[in-house]
């Protein structure tokens, strides 16, 4: 019994997603997912691995296009854009991807000003000194001559974030910014992205399977499943709620609403060699 | 009977999926060439190419040239003096360098050498999310990452070629003329005598640069599109020198047929 409120038209949403619906070939992710993001919060999309996530925030960065529904970003239809106004709303975009992805073949430095170089006709003295108080921000300015490889996996996402934030946007995505980071580095990221949030008066999604992580740092917190937006609430309920779905999320449970075992024939039949030979390999 | 139609079903899938990537790369080029003039106007994004691709293959194109050259100078004196017409080496050699073997020799060494290496970085830079990044952060990725890699092939491989046929010329000179003891001035005499400016050089320069195009394309391509995966960019990189061998193979076959048309009509 998901219990979605109809979406409505916020004056305060700065993201208003409705009724969309995506499918990689024939298999449908999204199926008729709305949702509104409103202007300064920190919203924490939660899900299981394989719900969507990732293809939510590409829906709205503009580079997947949805079967169906409309996509509202600051006011324009993020799926009708041509080519050239939709690089003009992505400027306005910073994207954390899941490692960084920070450029290999550059340093620390050049891959924070790489946005300053491409989009702006600044003189590179100005640059300099944007770029060294960026990393200062993320406590990084140290490592300006480091290549990416010599990085820390949270010195890395540290650097993307820097990258990410340079050209002040309105509108900050995350993809699994805890992944694969230590318990310090995961605080000092999640504390990051709130300074920043409120700082610079921005907008976040941040997209996680990391509940405590994102129960810290979040206004809202939504969770996906069978393509929708299943659960929406606020920290305080996830923390309370005796809601099968959230609590088996919330507490770790291996079984639950979300099965542990991939559907497959019962396992005394199997053994027995009753259930046919093609469905184990050999 | 219906193992054959399986097998008439799975040809039909085959051409189809084939025909479905020459689509995708066909519409890839033509992405290419609408930002092409991003590499001409920012010069250093090109120049970094043109050092990786082009620069760092002169020494493996200059000792295979003069290999090539020292073996073609046996061979061909071997074959020449039983006409009695040995002097003639130095023609011999310089066509098969300038015609034949420096474009084609070159693009097989060129593909082997930079096209693999520029599939493997572009597939890597798509299984990390660059690609994706730099696109999120509305800088084309097909003007800035693509289209100089693509540029490098084709400047790079006429210039390659060139070199591959000096070296060749001068292996020949030092086995034919040094080793051998054939004359030094009737060596290079009938060698300016007897190649032509216009149907061999210009010709060979044209065999480069088509080679270039195509060897840049499948090596861009094969990168851009490989899967997300360490198999996936291992395999792409093993099709990037495996497609450019065939078609460069092939192409050579269309264009001296085209070039030498009505020379016996
Ligand atoms: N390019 C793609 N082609 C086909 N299927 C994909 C592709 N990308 C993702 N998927 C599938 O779509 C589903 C949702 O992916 P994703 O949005 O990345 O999930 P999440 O980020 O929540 O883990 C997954 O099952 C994944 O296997
Ligand atoms: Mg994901």
């Amino acid at each position: 019994m998901p219990d979605v409120k109809p979406a409505q038209t916020h004056p305060d949403a700065l993201i208003e997603i409705k009724d969309v619906h995506f499918a990689y070939d024939e298999r449908p992710i999204l199926r008729g997912l709305s949702l509104n993001v409103r202007k300064g919060e920190v919203l924490a999309v939660m899900g299981g691995s394989g719900s969507g996530k990732t293809t939510l925030l590409g829906l709205i960065g503009g580079r997947i296009l949805p079967n169906k529904g409309k996509i509202m970003v600051d006011g324009q239809n993020v799926p009708k854009l041509d080519r050239s106004a939709l690089y003009a709303l992505r400027t306005r975009f910073g994207m954390l991807f899941q490692f960084g992805a920070l450029f290999t073949d550059l340093s620390v430095y050049d891959n924070v000003a790489f946005p300053y170089r491409e989009q702006t006709n600044l003189p590179e003295s100005v640059i300099r000194d944007l770029v060294l108080l960026k990393l200062q921000a993320v406590g990084l300015r140290g490592a300006a001559g480091l290549m990416p490889s010599q990085l820390s996996g949270g010195m890395a996402r540290r650097v993307a974030l820097a990258r990410a934030v340079a050209l002040d946007p309105m509108l900050m995505l995350y993809d699994e910014p805890f992944t694969g980071l230590d318990p310090i580095s995961t605080g000092i990221v999640g504390r990051l992205i709130r300074r920043l949030n409120d700082a610079f008066g921005l907008t976040s999604l941040v997209v996680t399977h990391d509940l405590d992580a994102s129960l810290k740092i979040a206004d809202r917190v939504i969770v996906l499943a069978e393509g929708k937006v299943y659960r929406d609430l606020t920290p305080e309920d996830v923390r309370t709620t005796s809601d099968a779905f959230v609590r088996q999320f919330a507490d770790g449970l291996p079984d639950g609403p979300v099965p542990f075992h991939y559907p497959a024939p019962p396992l005394v039949d199997q053994l027995l060699g009753k259930s046919s030979a093609g469905e184990i390999a050999p | 009977m219906s193992s054959v139609i399986e097998m008439i079903e799975g040809l039909g899938r085959s051409v189809l999926s084939a025909l479905a990537r020459l689509g995708l790369a066909g519409r890839f080029f033509l992405a290419i060439m609408m930002v092409i003039g991003v590499p001409l106007r920012r010069f250093s994004l090109l120049v970094r190419e043109l050092y990786f691709s082009g620069v760092r293959s002169i020494l493996i194109i200059v000792v295979s040239g003069m290999f090539v050259g020292m073996v073609l100078a046996i061979q061909g004196y071997e074959v020449l003096q039983r006409f009695g017409s040995s002097e003639t080496l130095g023609v011999l050699v310089a066509l098969s360098l300038v015609r034949e073997l420096g474009p084609v020799v070159t693009a097989l060494l060129f593909a082997g050498r930079a096209g693999s290496a520029v599939t493997a970085e572009i597939g890597l830079m798509q299984a990390t999310d660059q690609i994706a990044a730099m696109d999120m952060m509305a800088v084309n990725p097909i003007a800035r990452i693509i289209s100089p890699r693509f540029l490098a092939s084709v400047v790079s491989m006429p210039l390659l070629a060139c070199m591959f046929s000096a070296a060749g010329v001068f292996g020949a000179y030092l086995v034919g003329v040094k080793l051998i003891g054939i004359d030094d001035g009737s060596f290079w005499s009938q060698m300016q005598a007897g190649v032509d400016f216009r149907l061999d050089i210009v010709n060979g320069l044209i065999k480069s640069l088509v080679f270039g195009v195509a060897v840049g394309l499948i090596a861009v391509f094969e990168g851009y599109y490989a899967p997300p995966t360490a198999e996936g960019v291992s395999s792409a990189t093993t099709r990037t020198v495996v497609t450019s061998s065939l078609a460069v193979l092939m192409l050579d076959f269309v264009l001296t047929v085209w070039m030498f048309r009505g020379l016996n009509g």
